[in-house]
């Protein structure tokens, strides 16, 4: 048997705490048979040991002794499954407020978010702020899995009205592509197999809509090549070749580049990958690659083709705050974007997002899961993409100079809905 | 450099992405940290996270030692395997002792045929604290355990060497950062997001070398505890215990007296994907003794700071 060529797709759940994500990620995981028999007979053993039922699903995916005890998710579950030709990395995130920052970090590498909510309850402010987030961290795809659907009797028009409610919210979050989905993540209707209770909906289930969807991309058309310098590689024989994992469009041999902050123009000589030289590389790649010039590049400086990055020291971001303490105008961090460190500083709080209308407002500080407008300063300059751009050159995060806590999240530029 | 082995630039699956995304971490680590170190069991995802090393720098030398925690209870198969990776990437090799830290009275001695596996815990911790490493890369990939499955791809380990679940950093993009503080540590896992099938398809891939114990060979056994266990130094057939011979493999390779062998007919890196790509028993629920013990064996050892 050769198995076949296999390409990559990340998602993670997001939505508010009981409306089902981890019940939803353990079914699918469960009819598509990814668990081990003794896997499934240790899922058993845990919901019998503390009276949950036959089979709790969301024990598949809440394996921590905490979240089993409290019936929650604390931190995100990485689990995987395969179809012949793709392989999924699912994120099962914490939907509590306090956790936004461990969803924060399962949406951070997604290209998908699979929204769950309780079809009873309709959209909540945690479903809001999740898919916020989404959107800010550049998710363009959603599947909307409406839950419950048995506590509801299967009713049309209760789906409807919850799909009428997510939609618009979808909309202003400038979502490119909404699948809404009926679904009931306990008795596994619509999840893999297409469900007998709900004659009146002709769409996919929840598998059927992942193996369609496109695989995604980080990059728009018409970005240039953008590769973040690594590490550099002494080659036998002397010369130098530059190490980093390329984002951004497809770079070729011959190409030529430019070396960023010290805007030196050169030709991209060679390019290796793990198997070895190649003509060209795509994003996602790691490889190293030679220069036609002699320079001094090293690590935290940039290649880039054209249209070319800005190099700065000043520019405003949108930032998700992590940190326990609120945070002021003023506040020095540390700041890491690409493979450079440099101090930094929030010059100013330009405004700070109301959730629930998601507007803008005044505001003097950041608290715990707030987010807001702000323009950054850097000691070091930068050389940075906007977010939607490209979320490798334009994404960055703040860490407390003294604890080493990452603190936030930060997206250069502002998002469109905001 | 030939034509024939230049690629299109479209040839890129999920195991050229796994392998990057590795390389990246691997590069992130060694540029952010002082002193990190790889730790290598001789085990098969360790052989994949040196393979990778030696790729991320190549063509210069591994710039950091390899270490392993050696519980004196290993397969004679998988230390010379050791000896041979390490010489064949020029690697250094730390050995970090489970015997002396009996010796020096750090752990309590378990006897001679007792399981060490857990005393490992002391053993690494007093070598990285010795050897001053705040950064130790280990294979661990999240779908072996539900606590695994838990943890991040840097994780941070306090001035007691502990992993604390309800306090991980936020991991945001690939902005792996990794400063600690002097004390703490963290450990980084290149291979969090590949599977076990992942795995072997790379092996396979890139016909990488293995312990031999790995492929189908006859070997006596007895039965103990639900394992097929071999018989040797290690394991004596106790009373009632029947030894057996059968044709078998290892789908872990951990200390001798708690891994347990699959019966299985794979003798080539071919058959093995294709057995793992079948299986319906998980590698650690077919093979392994230290998981056996209650529900969150693994996250009470993680916390602890286990590999
Ligand atoms: N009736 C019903 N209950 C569900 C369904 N899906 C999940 N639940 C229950 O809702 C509760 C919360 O589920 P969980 O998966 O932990 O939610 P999460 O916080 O979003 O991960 C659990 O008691 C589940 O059994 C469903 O489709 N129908
Ligand atoms: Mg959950």
């Amino acid at each position: 048997m050769k198995l076949a060529a296999k390409d990559l797709l990340r998602l993670a759940t997001v939505g508010s705490v009981d409306d089902g994500k981890s019940t939803l990620i353990g079914r699918l995981l469960v009819d598509t048979r990814q668990l081990f028999d003794d896997q499934l007979d240790a899922v058993a053993a845990a919901s019998e040991k503390r009276g949950v039922g036959d089979l709790d699903l969301s024990f598949v995916t809440d394996g921590l002794r905490a979240e089993r005890e409290q019936g929650i998710t604390i931190d995100v579950a990485y689990r995987y499954a395969a179809t012949p030709t793709r392989k999924f990395i699912i994120a099962d995130c914490p939907g509590h407020v306090q956790y936004t920052r461990n969803m924060a970090t399962g949406a951070s590498t997604a290209d998908l978010a699979l929204v769950v909510l309780n079809v009873a309850h309709g959209v909540k402010e945690q479903t809001r702020r999740h898919l916020c987030i989404a959107a800010l961290l550049g998710v363009r795809t959603i599947i909307v899995a409406v839950n419950k659907m048995d506590e509801v009797n299967w009713s049309e028009s209760a789906y409807v009205a919850v799909v009428d409610e997510l939609t618009t919210l979808a909309n202003e979050l400038g979502f490119e592509s909404v699948t809404p989905i009926p679904v009931s993540a306990l008795l596994g209707e619509n999840v893999v197999e297409r469900s007998s209770h709900l004659d009146w909906y002709a769409g996919p289930s929840v598998l059927q809509a992942l193996e369609a969807c496109d695989a995604g991309s980080w990059t728009h058309a018409g970005s240039g090549s953008r590769l973040p310098i690594q590490w550099v590689l002494r080659q036998n024989g002397g010369g130098r070749t530059y190490a980093g994992m390329l984002n951004g469009s497809t770079l070729h041999e011959g190409d030529t580049v430019t070396l960023l902050p010290a805007n030196i123009e050169t030709t991209i000589t060679s390019i290796t990958s793990g198997s070895g030289p190649r003509h060209a590389a795509t994003a996602g790649l790691s490889i190293d690659v030679g220069l036609a010039d002699e320079t001094d590049a090293g690590r935290g400086d940039l290649l880039a083709t054209s249209p070319l990055p800005t190099v700065t020291k000043e520019f405003e971001a949108t930032v998700c705050w992590f940190g326990e303490q609120p945070v002021r105008a003023g506040q020095r961090l540390r700041l890491k974007h690409t493979t450079k460190v440099t101090p930094a500083r929030i010059r100013e709080l330009s405004g700070v997002v109301d959730i629930e209308t998601l507007s803008v407002e005044a505001g003097t500080q950041l608290a715990t899961n707030d987010i807001g407008l702000v323009t950054i300063q850097t000691a070091d300059a930068l050389v940075v993409d906007d977010y939607r751009d490209n979320r490798v050159t334009g994404s960055f995060v703040l860490i407390d100079e003294v604890t080493n806590a990452t603190v936030a999240a930060g997206m250069v530029g502002r998002a469109s809905f905001l | 450099m030939t034509a024939s082995i230049l690629q299109a630039p479209d040839m890129t699956d999920h195991l050229d992405l796994l392998e990057s995304h590795a390389i990246f971490i691997l590069r992130e680590v060694v540029a952010e940290c002082e002193k990190p170190v790889l730790l290598f069991s001789g085990g098969k995802d360790s052989a994949v996270l040196l393979h990778l090393a030696a790729k991320a720098f190549a063509p210069q030398s591994l710039p950091f030692p390899v270490m392993h925690v050696d519980t004196g209870q290993n397969f004679p198969e998988v230390l010379d395997f050791r000896d041979d990776a390490v010489a064949r990437h020029g690697a250094r090799l730390v050995v970090a002792s489970v015997q002396e830290s009996i010796d020096q009275g750090r752990v309590a001695d378990p006897g001679p045929l007792g399981p060490r596996n857990r005393l490992q815990t002391v053993t690494l911790l007093d070598a990285i604290t010795a050897h001053g490493f705040d950064a130790a890369f280990g294979g661990a990939r999240r779908d072996e355990d539900k606590a695994r499955a838990k943890e991040r791809i840097l994780s941070f380990r306090d001035a007691f060497g502990q992993w604390d679940p309800r306090q991980q950093r936020p991991e945001l993009w690939q902005l792996y950062q990794g400063r600690v503080n002097p004390g703490e540590h963290l450990r980084a896992f290149p291979l969090s997001d590949w599977t076990e099938l992942d795995i072997w398809q790379y092996i396979e891939r890139e016909n990488m070398a293995l312990p031999k114990i790995y492929f189908a060979h006859e070997r006596e056994v007895v039965r103990r505890d639900g394992m097929l266990l071999a018989v040797g130094p290690f394991v004596e057939p106790r009373p009632g215990e029947e030894v057996e011979r059968l044709v078998v493999r290892f789908r872990t390779v951990g200390d001798a007296n708690l891994t347990g062998a699959v019966l299985s007919n794979a003798a080539t890196l071919a058959a093995i994907v294709n057995e793992i790509a079948l299986a319906n028993v998980s590698e650690r629920g077919a093979t392994r003794g230290d998981d056996k013990f209650s529900e969150t064996a693994m996250e009470d050892r993680k916390r602890e700071g286990y590999f």
